[in-house]
């Protein structure tokens, strides 16, 4: 009973990270329709900025961390603004094929620059760890969680009351109208690849100071697909609950059948969940059976 | 000198090649391609072998995506599975008349399994549930031992055709070029078939296309099986290309790869394939010359030629996405044009 508490809860730790992933792909999907695959490439190199700017360049953590997310915003505003822009009224299937060319570009990129190695970048967060009862909890999980649980509680405000996410919501939601009522959607759009890419390098640079830091990092953002499938593409409060849900099963899943499992179980749940409830658990059911 | 083609009949319009002049042409094409084992280099024959192999794979992705517009990422997966089933197979035996027709239907029963979410859902849910896919078949290709070989791979024997043994670049190139040239006239002929037609419907708008008739799920199934039919004969042919396989080969880059391969070449047409291939496998052979060249100057550039090469295809994706949606194959036309209309339009 208490290996399956201890899985458990080490599961809905992880899900924390899991789900600021999950929020960098929704932001992007209800903001423009796309679903970004390159997410996890800026994961990658928003963790590589990091580790280069704290070990290479010897700068203090938190101000790499400061200049891996200014790298990283500004890599999303020029990419949105030349590859994304061109696009816009494309089929979504040439705008995602785009996507996944910048994914292949910045895979390559770092692949080239800092070789398939594993680093161990610096921790921002205190490492100390937990001990409940007879269950240890690694402190970078813990620190982990509570960095995600408040910028997601950020997000969430953000959208619900600021008048710019009223706006980036109104875009998402109807382009047209949003424009007509006076919404910059050019700027809306833009802001929205802006924070996803930060979103993403936080996430990035939370797994890599606790997991390492290696070219399979961006593989960790794939997985995360099982989480907003199963939440709804478009639905935020669905990638949080989803990606709970799916850390702690895949915890399970890691203690009782083993490491391996890992690969290949949150796509075994992708694929279930797309044959048996399409739109996940939150998301928007289009009615149109085709 | 031709300016243009007059058709008389729907028949002369419907022909594969329009006029005299394109069939003389192809016949000369033809002949010069299967005589290239009698006159062509070592490396030119290996290379041809590995672009015949891509154009087959090619053809394939390009019916699911280009033609239907079901973005599939798991097409190097569905050449593996079709590598693994020749492997398992002539390893028991039987002959490769056999074997490659088998790989192709086992991948193609796969192709509708992993097909099976457009059941409900289109767009990007479907390519989603390909890349799940992919990640699943990688897994089982590692994981299943007894078949697959695990990591360290499996050794496939030699096609033999009545005693005569396919060893070598020269051999091969006949087996892989028949197939290629039958899959590639079977994808030509069936955009003329009503099923062809239909699943042009389904890509450009897939309500009118329901609406005149056609079954949306029969339609995207049966794009998603030949697609997959065609990704398993070509790894079929790859194993017996290589003679043996290890599951490092089927990873997600040889399916972004193919991606490159149709958008570089022209989504929806033969021609578009056949151009897509051949220019995505000179891609990282020239990257590999431009290293070799360079390595004097720049010493570890030969292990920055994969990740390079990662770059190449991202770029070449998004540029031609963006300047030439139609790809060579426009391009091509475009020449052709030019060249017909040649003292009259400049």
């Amino acid at each position: 009973m208490s290996e399956f508490l201890e899985y458990s809860l080490l599961g809905l730790l992880s899900g924390g990270v899991t789900a600021l992933i999950a929020l960098a792909f929704v932001l992007i999907y209800k903001g423009t329709g796309v679903v970004n695959f390159a997410v996890g490439e800026f994961m990658m190199l928003g963790a590589y900025l990091y580790y280069a700017g704290a070990v290479s360049f010897g700068l203090a953590p938190w101000l790499a961390f400061l200049l891996s997310l200014f790298g990283i915003g500004l890599l999303a505003i020029v990419l949105e603004r030349a590859v994304l822009r061109p696009l816009s009224g494309q089929p979504v299937v040439a705008v995602m094929m785009a996507t996944i060319g910048m994914a292949s570009i910045i895979h390559g990129g770092v692949e080239a620059v800092w070789g398939g190695d594993t680093y161990s970048p610096p921790t921002l967060l205190p490492r100390t760890p937990l001990k409940m009862g007879d269950i240890l909890i690694p402190g970078t999980m813990l620190g982990n969680f509570t960095v995600a649980s408040i910028l997601i509680g950020a997000f969430l405000i953000f959208f619900r009351y600021s008048k710019t996410g009223i706006a980036m919501r109104a875009t998402a939601s109807d382009s047209v109208t949003a424009a007509t009522l006076g919404i910059d959607i050019n700027f809306a759009q833009r802001l929205t690849w802006l924070l996803s890419g930060l979103v993403g390098t936080v996430a990035g640079v939370l797994i890599a100071s606790s997991a390492g830091l290696s070219p399979l990092l961006a593989a960790a953002a794939l997985g995360v697909f099982a989480a907003i499938i199963l939440g709804g593409l478009d639905s935020i409060l669905g990638a949080i609950v989803a990606s709970l849900l799916i850390g702690w099963i895949e915890a399970l899943g890691a203690g009782y059948l083993g490491g391996k499992s890992r690969d290949v179980l949150p796509f075994v749940l992708v694929l279930a969940v797309l044959v048996f409830k399409p739109y996940g658990m939150f998301g928007t059911r289009t009615i149109e059976r085709l | 000198m031709r300016t243009a083609v007059f058709h008389e009949t729907f028949a002369s319009e419907e022909r594969l090649w329009d006029s005299a002049t394109a069939r003389r042409w192809m016949l000369a094409f033809t002949l010069c391609l299967f005589t290239m084992p009698l006159w062509g280099s070592d490396y030119a024959l290996a290379m041809a072998c590995i672009v015949g192999i891509h154009v087959i794979a090619t053809l394939g992705l390009n019916l699911t995506t280009g033609n239907t517009g079901l973005i599939s990422l798991c097409h190097g997966a569905f050449m593996g599975v079709g590598c693994y089933t020749v492997a398992w197979l002539a390893a028991r035996g039987l002959p490769f008349y056999i074997t490659l027709p088998l790989a192709g239907l086992v991948t193609a029963f796969l192709g509708l399994v992993v097909g099976l979410p457009s059941l409900r859902v289109k767009g990007v849910y479907l390519a989603i549930a390909t890349l799940a896919a992919h990640f699943i078949l990688t897994f089982v290709f590692r994981e299943w031992e007894s078949v697959t070989g695990g990591v360290p791979g499996t050794k496939i024997p030699r096609a033999n055709l009545f005693g005569f043994e396919f060893i070598g670049d020269r051999r091969n190139f006949y087996l892989i070029f028949i197939c290629a040239f039958v899959l590639a006239l079977a994808a030509r002929n069936l955009a003329r078939t009503h099923i062809g037609r239909a699943l042009v419907a389904v890509r450009d708008r897939d309500i009118s296309a329901e609406i005149l008739g056609v079954h949306l799920l029969r339609t995207k199934l049966t794009a998603f099986a030949l697609g997959a039919f065609y990704a398993g004969v070509a790894g079929g042919l790859l194993g017996y290309f290589y003679g043996a396989i290890t599951p490092d080969y089927f990873v997600l880059t040889l399916s972004v790869y193919y991606l490159a391969a149709i958008i570089v070449g022209g989504l929806g047409t033969v021609l578009g394939s056949v151009l897509g291939a051949l220019f995505m496998t000179f891609v990282p052979e020239a990257l590999r010359l431009l290293a070799h060249a360079s390595s004097q100057w720049f010493p570890g550039v030969a292990g920055l030629l994969l990740p390079m090469g990662q770059v190449v295809f991202g770029v070449l994706i998004i540029v031609f996405l963006i300047f030439e949606p139609h790809g060579l194959a426009a391009i091509w036309q475009r020449v052709r044009r030019g060249f017909h209309l040649w003292p009259f339009k400049t």
